[in-house]
């Protein structure tokens, strides 16, 4: 089976192409224009409710929510309240879950520390987000010697790690509040996101979408708002949903490192580390704000995964 | 190739400025007196504080403190802590621990991250690969200090199979369980990093050309896969070394070592501004050298990398 069977190249071709009338468009090579086209955001809610790590981690991320904005349905007990006639209890129809050695109620202290840990998570999410989006924004988009001196910047707190830069301020402020916390965290917290804003920006502001509204005469400050930011925020909402969780330990770690909320507040952190010494008599004291703390940072992290995955490109070809 | 390490090594002089004015403008500016904590309960002379303050150049302009500080660094002088030691001997002392610990937890990270890793990747959606995944994740979940008193509890305290308090002077063993509390978190990012990574090499052309061609499976993973897995893997790990020592201060602390993680925090309580910012310096330091490196193994392993200007 030689070259006899085998027609003719074509002008100019190098290999050999089988001619149109032979393997004709076929149904499967026809688009589909019955439908508009879905939007990346589309898109992805699209694959995102169907996928039921998403469906896991949003039900979990909503109840505890709900528990950090009702605890008060959860327990009848004063997360407050220590009767330490009642210290070291083991679980009992009035305590579920036992009681400290200090004689606090071990449910109502899970419960209502969900508040804490949950709003230093979110305010301290939204306010590295947005100083990470300012910073990584302006690095990546005006280049030059502003992003030069941007990711410098970006460098020196990167190199800082947030511990550190937490015990510093908590030991010379004496006490800390939770906007000092959630300050703190901002401060030394942004890092990753300006980097990855600004990794995002510069792969998007040569797009030629981008250049053809600088041709229909757009400013260059409505470029970046209107088309480079909204097409370079999908990996920033993937980390910082991350963050969050990250965030939630750090404010336990800070509680446990004795530079973080006062114990007089309700925090799993706090309690975490008021555990540590009754861990022999007591180890119910460190599980429960442990798992209660483990499953919700489990679960900003799970829909960061699904989010990222949903967002993915090379992912979504099904 | 010089030019790139020029630049860089350029390009670290204002990030290694910056970090210390920060550090030091933070441990000044925000108030409380070093001398008050050095003197603590007892009260001082004001002969003798004023004599203190010149001698820790307490008494000059805060900038004027920051430029003699550096100028003692560019002379390998790192003066006096406030308890008469040479701040130089007591870093000294405590290092040793902390890189032992900082080895042991890097080791534990990388061979067991990557190994994982290739193990979940090269086998996406299976059990193993859910196992693995569940695991990392549970580990990133916990707090440190969490794993690192249920580890000390549980085989130190029930099991007495490992020392609870490590203390001076500590041998490889005694550190194995805080170093692998310390590595614990970074493994699990390593982790996951080597499975995505691994997962999507996979599918790439070049792999399905080796298998094409008749190479083992063992010869397709060592030399095609891997190796081109392992750059986000050698970014992370590099970045890591600076992060450790963060972690460092908390493993420290649970274990009782006597480490840079627990000088840093004593030094930090006590006001020890001169201290604080040699140790914050070394780490700037360390961080930026792990860094360059990583860069640099960039060009090892990923030869289409050219450091163009």
């Amino acid at each position: 089976m030689r070259s006899d069977t085998r027609p003719a190249l074509r002008p100019r071709a190098e290999h050999w192409v089988a001619p149109l009338e032979e393997t004709p468009l076929r149904e499967v090579d026809a688009a589909d224009s019955s439908t508009t086209p879905r939007s990346l955001w589309a898109e992805a809610w699209h694959n995102l409710r169907r996928n039921p790590v998403f469906l896991i981690s949003a039900v979990l991320i909503l109840f505890v929510l709900f528990v950090a904005a009702f605890p008060q349905l959860f327990t009848d007990q004063d997360p407050r309240y220590g009767n330490l006639a009642q210290a070291r209890q083991d679980p009992s129809a009035e305590h579920p879950f036992g009681t400290t050695v200090q004689g606090y109620d071990i449910l109502s202290r899970t419960v209502w520390g969900a508040r804490t840990s949950v709003t230093i998570g979110f305010l301290a999410m939204i306010g590295t987000t947005l100083i990470g989006m300012v910073m990584g924004s302006l690095a990546g988009y005006l280049g030059g010697w502003v992003d030069e001196v941007i990711s410098r910047i970006t460098d020196i707190f990167f190199a800082l790690p947030l511990v550190l830069g937490a015990i510093v301020i908590a030991t010379r402020l004496g006490s800390m509040t939770m906007p000092i916390v959630v300050l703190v965290i901002c401060l030394f917290g942004w890092t990753n996101i300006a980097r990855i804003m600004r990794g995002a920006v510069l792969s998007t502001k040569t797009q030629d979408y981008v250049m053809a509204s600088t041709a229909l005469g757009a400013s260059s400050t409505t470029n970046l708002l209107r088309h480079v930011i909204p097409n370079a925020i999908a990996p920033v909402i993937v980390t910082a949903t991350v963050n969050l969780g990250v965030f939630i330990v750090a404010e336990a770690t800070l509680s446990f490192l004795g530079v973080g909320l006062p114990s007089t507040s309700v925090s799993w952190g706090g309690d975490i580390s008021a555990a540590r010494s009754a861990l022999r008599t007591q180890p119910m004291m460190l599980f429960y704000p442990s798992m209660a703390l483990a499953i919700t940072v489990l679960s900003f992290i799970m829909l960061g995964d699904a989010v990222r995955d949903a967002l993915d490109p090379k992912a979504r070809k099904r | 190739m010089i030019w790139y390490i020029g630049r860089r090594l350029l390009q670290m002089i204002p990030v290694f400025l910056g970090a210390t004015l920060l550090v030091y403008g933070m441990t000044f500016l925000t108030g409380g007196n070093p001398i008050d904590t050095l003197a603590g309960d007892k009260p001082i002379s004001p002969a003798v504080r004023t004599q203190l303050e010149a001698q820790f150049n307490l008494d000059r302009p805060f900038i004027v403190q920051w430029l003699l500080y550096l100028k003692g660094v560019l002379t390998f002088d790192f003066g006096v802590g406030f308890n008469g030691r040479p701040i130089i001997d007591q870093i000294a002392a405590a290092f040793p621990a902390t890189a032992k610990l900082a080895i042991i937890a890097v080791v534990v990270e990388t061979i067991f991250g990557v190994a994982a890793g290739v193990l979940a990747g090269l086998r996406k959606g299976t059990v193993i690969d859910t196992t693995l995944l569940m695991l990392s994740l549970l580990v990133i979940a916990v707090p440190t200090f969490v794993i690192g008193f249920v580890v000390q509890f549980f085989l130190g305290v029930r099991l007495d199979l490992i020392t609870i308090n490590v203390g001076r002077d500590p041998s490889w063993i005694n550190l194995l369980p805080p170093g692998i509390v310390l590595g614990a978190v970074s493994f699990a990012y390593v982790l996951r990093l080597t499975r995505t990574s691994v997962a999507e090499t996979m599918t790439a052309d070049h792999v399905r050309t080796a298998t094409a061609k008749g190479l083992s499976r063992g010869g397709v993973v060592s030399k095609h896969i891997l190796r081109n897995s392992l750059i986000p893997v050698v970014t992370f790990i590099g970045a890591d070394l600076g992060m450790l020592m963060g972690g460092a201060i908390v493993t420290e602390n649970i274990f009782n070592i006597p480490g840079i993680g627990t000088l840093l925090f004593d030094s930090i309580r006590d006001n020890e501004a001169p201290m604080v910012v040699t140790l914050v310096t070394l780490l700037v330091i360390v961080f930026l050298v792990s860094n360059l490196i990583v860069d640099l193994l960039y060009a090892a392993l990923d030869p289409r990398i050219r450091y163009a200007k």
